[in-house]
């Protein structure tokens, strides 16, 4: 009985997750006769890669897909040299006001970014900012920074203080200590923090579209381009949007795992 | 291999006083355990030796070396934690290894010290291991190693056996005594249980409230306690104390009678249940509560005066609750202690 409940706890799970993405990618794959089809079959009875193919070919995809993963990479980069040492302040120090600053930096997700638009368009324009890509990752990092801050911070908090006055005592200096013992163990932990990261940005639309014309990123370009194409381009579009962050989730599954302490302890 | 020298340490933490002006000096060599109930501030003593935590005023010499603003890992030292501190991403060899690594010190010579460490502790089959296949008995092998590979000159233990289960940690304990005589390192150990003190230790400091209150041998400090506190806290069963009324220059406990130092009118006798003999004739009657036999001897609990007394009589010896005893203290052991201050008399302390 448990173990039925368990088995189907999975299954619901993972067709939660799995039938969304099996739906796009049939439907990018699957060819303007299927997306319209109703019921679908299970496979598609004629699998191409046309749609796909016109996709890759609408103009700009590739310089915005370049732009997304210039923004996404600057924002991972900037959320954890920012990030990891906020976090381990907080881990490991008591100062003044840490309990507010926890809070204060929850409350900058709290902010709607759509009343901050116009005067950080402004801003942006005034400091040459306005529609690069360091422009959008600046944006990003701050919605991917609370994360950042409170995860790695979790992480340090995981770490046994004595591990660090262990390596103190045997010879290391405050840095050392931090790179010989307590940057293994929250490695992983980091790692997935970045890549969380990468896919805030990379999922971000709307300060995208404010923040750039010409230098859209992916999101921002495939809203304003995919509105008035055919419902399999779509798809398409949607597909290649999902697919890195699947598979870095899939690459970094093994340090997920270890950053609830199965595989490290 | 170096001598430690306490001088005038005091430490605050915010506005409570965790240690009150404390001196000492640990010679080198010497095996000496901070003893004493929690919130003492023996860890904070020994944590202040480490460097892990900076003194408010005082200093901290180490072979004669001025090491009071130097960080831990230029003191010359090695310590094992109470929760063991190993580290779990290394294997055992790494672990052993890591202080000389840090150190600098060639291949050969991590080789040789690793070795050598990891016979004298018997961890050599778990050398490949890392730490979270391991017993916890066996890392606390494996931190014990790790501490005495870098030859250190002083090794620092706070509390090392309270996580082991009560067999194990007698096992290690007297484990821990062979192979530290057998290094010869100066020790300072932190532990609030006074067996342990008692048996691993050279000398030991009682503290209490901030304060060193005595520092001599397990033995002496057995015998002789300077205060009612010390009396009770080492010991197992505690020291017996009994506040007797002075008359006439002499102590009036039931049938007996003793010359009493000092002029105080009230005074309190303090004595070991091991030294309280049963009396043929007239004694102090004692009457029985609880009987223990435990194997060795047995425990007698009951009260004596209206005062509760336990008492240490031979194995076969087994009285009925509710029994009257009579007893008497052997004279010699006798402690005797102002009722107010709860401070030993001069005249009992030789």
């Amino acid at each position: 009985m448990r173990k039925t409940l368990f088995l189907s706890g999975i299954g619901v799970l993972c067709a939660w997750t799995l039938v969304p993405l099996y739906l796009i990618a049939l439907g990018a794959v699957g060819g303007s006769a299927l997306v319209d089809s109703w019921p679908k079959p299970f496979w598609p009875t004629s699998l191409s890669m046309r749609t796909l193919i016109d996709f890759m070919h609408i103009d700009g995809v590739w310089s915005a897909t370049l732009s997304s993963v210039e923004a996404a990479v600057l924002c991972m980069a900037f959320s954890i040299l920012l990030g990891v040492p906020a976090g381990y302040a907080l881990a490991r120090f008591r100062f003044h006001g840490g309990t507010a600053f926890r809070l204060m930096i929850l409350l900058t997700r709290a902010f709607p970014v759509a009343i901050l638009a116009l005067p950080l368009t402004v801003g942006f324009i005034r400091l040459g900012l306005y529609d690069t890509a360091l422009g959008v990752s600046l944006i990003h990092t701050a919605l991917a920074l609370p994360f950042a801050v409170l995860v790695s911070a979790s992480l340090f908090q995981a770490v046994p203080r004595e591990f660090e006055e262990a390596a103190w005592v045997f010879g290391c200096s405050r840095l050392r200590a931090f790179r010989h013992v307590v940057l293994p163990l929250v490695l992983p932990g980091i790692a997935a923090t970045s890549i969380f990261a990468f896919v805030i940005s990379w999922n971000e639309v709307f300060a995208a579209s404010v923040l750039t014309v010409r230098h859209k990123t992916l999101t921002a370009y495939l809203l304003s381009v995919l509105s008035e194409s055919p419902l399999q381009v779509q798809f398409a579009g949607g597909f290649v949007l999902i697919i890195p962050s699947v598979l870095f989730i899939f690459l970094v599954r093994k340090h997920l795992f270890a950053m609830w302490g199965i595989a490290n302890r | 291999m170096a001598e430690i020298t306490i001088d005038g340490v005091r430490k605050l933490f915010g506005d409570s006083v965790a240690l009150e002006s404390v001196t000492l000096h640990i010679p080198d060599g010497e095996f000496l355990a901070l003893l004493g109930p929690s919130g003492c501030g023996k860890t904070t003593l020994l944590r202040i030796i480490a460097g892990l935590e900076t003194q408010t005023s005082g200093r901290v010499l180490i072979g004669g070396k001025d090491m009071s603003d130097l960080p831990p890992r230029k003191r010359g030292l090695a310590m094992v934690f109470q929760n063991y501190a190993v580290f779990p991403h290394m294997t055992v060899w790494d672990n052993v290894a890591f202080g000389l690594r840090m150190a600098g010190a060639d291949k050969a010579r991590v080789t040789a010290q690793v070795e050598k460490a990891a016979a004298l502790l018997h961890i050599e089959p778990y050398l490949k291991r890392h730490p979270g296949q391991l017993s916890g008995g066996q890392r606390q092998r494996v931190a014990v190693a790790r501490a005495l590979a870098v030859d250190p000159a002083v090794l620092l233990m706070d509390e090392p056996l309270s996580n082991l289960d009560a067999l194990l940690r007698l096992e290690m304990r007297a484990e821990l005594k062979a192979v530290l005589q057998q290094a010869g390192t100066t020790t300072v150990y932190v532990t609030h249980d006074q067996t342990e003190a008692m048996g691993l230790a050279d000398r030991m400091a009682v503290l209490y409230a901030g304060r060193i209150v005595q520092m001599d041998s397990p033995a002496e400090i057995y015998r002789a306690p300077a205060t009612r506190f010390v009396g009770g806290f080492v010991g197992s069963p505690p020291m017996n104390f009994l506040e007797l009324p002075v008359t006439a220059g002499h102590v009036t406990a039931g049938a007996l009678s003793f010359p009493a130092p000092g002029d105080a009118s009230r005074i309190v006798m303090g004595i070991r249940g091991e030294d309280i003999e049963i009396a043929d004739d007239a004694g102090m009657p004692f009457e029985v509560r609880v009987v223990e036999p435990m194997g060795s001897h047995t425990l007698l609990t009951g009260t004596m005066l209206g005062q509760q007394m336990r008492v240490v009589a031979a194995s076969d010896l087994r009285p009925r609750p509710g029994e009257i005893l009579q007893l008497s203290p052997r004279a010699d052991r006798i402690v005797w202690m102002n009722a107010t201050t709860g401070l030993a008399m001069e005249t009992t302390l030789k």
